[in-house]
């Protein structure tokens, strides 16, 4: 009997000694992290970055997942729905990242940033599109314009010496481009939003911040004069036929497929572009050399100024159920040596000082050179206003394309969503 | 002893065929069903609930509802054209599948039926379609129907043949309709077709051997004899044909998303972009709501309509 309960006391002790020394190790932390890079190299930074962290932080697991643009919204829309966001996840910020935050799905970074001058490394005007009534929600890591990429070959094979900076000039190009048998435009517009910058860069031009202000504002309308003569401007464009055959059921890959191998002459596209380019050709080489680009032209009367740009960019921000390992994580992807290297492949116009240098691609410094110069910076509609009216922009500015609505329809439609959205 | 016990337990069972008997027979009958029964009301039937709960609202799916609007969402839905024009694609799929899907499903049924060499491997591969899942006969599609001669398979036989061009079937307005209808028939002819050689196996062959000795031609006997004692088969092939044409969805949100332009919208991609592309989930949930009454009118009028009037069933 005595041997027995010593047999027990001993075993006891190894018990409570091992589980204690188990505690004492830190748990294993799992970080999801989503993002919507599919290119190999691209995959290969990100993939390198987490393996690296992981290296430092033994006991920290990422699981990366790489989704296609559109799958991204799709899977990103059930988790929300269902009150899981993944830790870490692509973001471009604005009225999407604000309906997030209003139904408590992201994690407040605000103090993080504040500690230890975090937030001073980034560009303000970057740092602030992902917050939200003053409260941080994520990090930005690139911020650029739409503008034009042209294909120099095929402009000077048309004999056209220099791009167009007026409206007119650009018609005239398009007609002599299509004289030449060559493509003048790539749009996948059926993905809705490559054809949706055209639009809102007529509206910007002819509008002005003035105009967009107010309609959004309320105190004006969507189907004030800016928003119609934008829509009888782009139906203008149409009627020319400058796009490649089967145009409205294209994919932004599709698109990026033709510019890539050299079919089309112009694409009218973010700071992704170029990495797109090369990525969906089938050398897997681009446009390289042949790569052009110019702003959106002037239209003639209007109210806008030639600098102001229409862009976005992407981050990363946090979800609520996320630890704070996550936030860490996020820390190291924003450090300068991360954003120069996504600099290097063209993954990302640079947001933290410093990082500039690490752009080669001439074209990317002027991109981001007009990014930062313009005076009227516009988040893409559909990413500045609510899912509802962004949605309605890009369906109705589909239409226009389709020549199935009237410039006017089109304006009232996305003014009828707008009284109902924004209050 | 226990011999004794054995007579006891015959005795007891002769004479349980009372209410105590039919209540165990019930109990038993209930305890069989309670699995399926559990599992079709946590996710069929509650949903249900939810959806017309959920219908009454305006709202965006965080959270709790919270803005009431009644039956405004409804309202909404009955005047807007784009709905309207969605339930008129519907309906055309359905015609179009009960005038040229099924007909062709009941052509081939005949003669893969009885006597072909080799019917085995017919039926195996026109089946095959039917095994894909949606999603990947939309991608597949997808990349058959592109416009591109050098990337579209489709456009670039199209092009071998002088005098024809090259046709985006996708990305235009007066074609997307059609192509997507093609897509259906690939996909579900099979399964209509084993439907119907199920149903002329269940013929008995006498009277088929009775018809070949009055002397009766192979027309006639198609005619006459096999397409009427089809009758249930028929009944059960064109209810399940017009009530998945009223319900497909990933085929045609994967190839068009309901686009071009509306042009191929159905009430399934409707509800889908306003609920998970707009986040509009009250609306969504009234759509919802709208294509459920829709299939149980038709139903309950089909069920109601085609009673059982054939000789073998």
């Amino acid at each position: 009997m005595k041997r027995f309960i010593l047999v027990l006391f001993l075993v006891g002790i190894l018990l409570v000694s091992g589980v204690f020394t188990a505690l004492a190790a830190e748990a294993p932390v799992t970080i999801t992290w989503w993002h919507i890079q599919t290119a190999e190299g691209e995959k290969v930074l990100w993939q390198g970055l987490a393996d690296e962290y992981m290296a430092a932080h033994p006991n920290v697991i990422i699981e990366v997942l790489s989704l296609e643009n559109e799958n991204f919204k799709t899977k990103l829309t059930t988790v929300m729905l269902s009150g899981e966001p993944p830790d870490i996840f692509q973001s471009w910020g604005g009225g999407v990242m604000n309906e997030y935050a209003k139904a408590g799905l992201l994690l407040d970074i605000t103090a993080n940033l504040d500690r230890d001058g975090w937030r001073d490394t980034f560009s303000p005007g970057a740092l602030g599109v992902y917050s939200f009534e003053g409260k941080n929600y994520g990090a930005p890591r690139d911020m650029g314009m739409v503008g034009f990429w042209y294909n120099k070959d095929l402009f000077a094979q048309a004999g056209i010496d220099n791009p167009p900076t007026t409206w007119t000039e650009l018609l005239e190009d398009v007609q002599i481009l299509k004289d030449a048998g060559i493509t003048p435009i790539a749009v996948g517009e059926g993905d809705k939003w490559p054809g949706a910058f055209w639009w809102e860069y007529l509206a910007t031009r002819i509008g002005g911040q003035a105009a967009f202000d107010a309609a959004y504002s309320r105190k004006g309308s969507f189907t004030d004069a800016p928003f119609i003569e934008a829509g009888e401007k782009l139906q203008e464009l149409v009627a020319l036929e400058p796009f490649q055959s089967g145009f409205l059921g294209a994919t932004w890959g599709d698109e990026a497929t033709l510019m890539g191998n050299g079919e089309a002459a112009m694409d009218l596209m973010g700071q992704w572009a170029p990495g797109a380019f090369a990525d969906n050709s089938v050398d897997k080489l681009g446009l390289g050399e042949k790569a052009g680009w110019f702003p959106f032209p002037v239209v003639e009367g209007g109210a806008g100024g030639s600098a102001d740009a229409l862009g976005g960019g992407n981050g990363f921000i946090i979800g609520i159920n996320a630890p704070q390992e996550a936030v860490d994580f996020l820390k190291y992807i924003s450090s300068v040596d991360s954003q120069i290297a996504q600099a290097e492949i063209n993954l990302s116009v640079p947001v933290v000082k410093g990082a500039e240098g690490g752009l080669t691609d001439p074209l990317l410094k002027i991109v981001q050179q007009g990014a930062a110069a313009a005076q009227y910076f516009q988040l893409y509609y559909d990413q500045a206003m609510p899912p509802a009216v962004g949605s309605v922009v890009n369906d109705n500015v589909q239409g226009l394309f389709a020549g199935t609505l009237t410039p006017k329809q089109a304006a009232q439609a996305i003014e009828d969503s707008a009284s109902q959205e924004i209050k | 002893m226990k011999k004794n016990s054995f007579n006891q337990d015959v005795q007891t069972l002769a004479q349980k065929t009372g209410s105590a008997q039919r209540l165990q027979d019930r109990m038993t009958i209930v305890l069989f069903l309670l699995p399926a029964l559990v599992f079709f009301s946590i996710f069929l039937v509650y949903p249900v609930f939810r959806s017309v709960y959920y219908s009454l609202f305006s709202w965006k799916g965080f959270g709790p509802a919270v803005d009431f609007i009644g039956l405004n969402n409804f309202k909404r839905i009955l005047t807007d054209w784009i709905f309207l024009k969605a339930v008129g694609h519907g309906m055309l799929i359905v015609v179009l599948s009960l005038s040229i899907q099924l007909p062709l499903s009941l052509a081939l049924a005949l003669m893969v039926g009885r006597n072909l060499r080799g019917r085995a491997f017919f039926r195996t591969i026109f089946f095959m379609p039917y095994v894909l899942s949606e999603v990947i006969t939309g991608i597949m599609w997808l990349i058959l129907f592109n416009p591109d001669p050098k990337r579209g398979f489709i456009n670039a036989i199209l092009t071998l043949i002088p005098g024809l061009k090259a046709q985006p079937w996708l990305g235009d307005i007066s074609t997307v309709l059609l192509a997507i209808f093609v897509v259906l028939t690939w996909k579900f002819f099979g399964f209509h077709m084993l439907l119907y050689i199920a149903g002329l196996q269940n013929i008995p062959l006498e009277i088929e051997e009775a018809a070949l000795i009055d002397g009766v031609s192979k027309r006639q006997m198609i005619t006459y004899i096999k397409i009427p004692l089809l009758g249930s088969t028929i009944r059960t092939s064109v209810y399940l044909s017009v009530l998945g044409s009223l319900q497909v969805f990933a085929l045609v949100w994967i190839m068009t998303k309901g686009g071009p332009v509306n042009a191929s919208e159905l009430m399934s991609t409707y509800m889908y972009r306003f609920s998970f592309v707009r986040f509009e989930l009250g609306y969504g949930s009234a759509v919802a709501i709208m294509m459920l009454l829709i299939s149980l009118v038709f139903s309950l009028a089909y069920l109601r309509l085609v009673r059982p009037a054939d000789y073998l069933s």
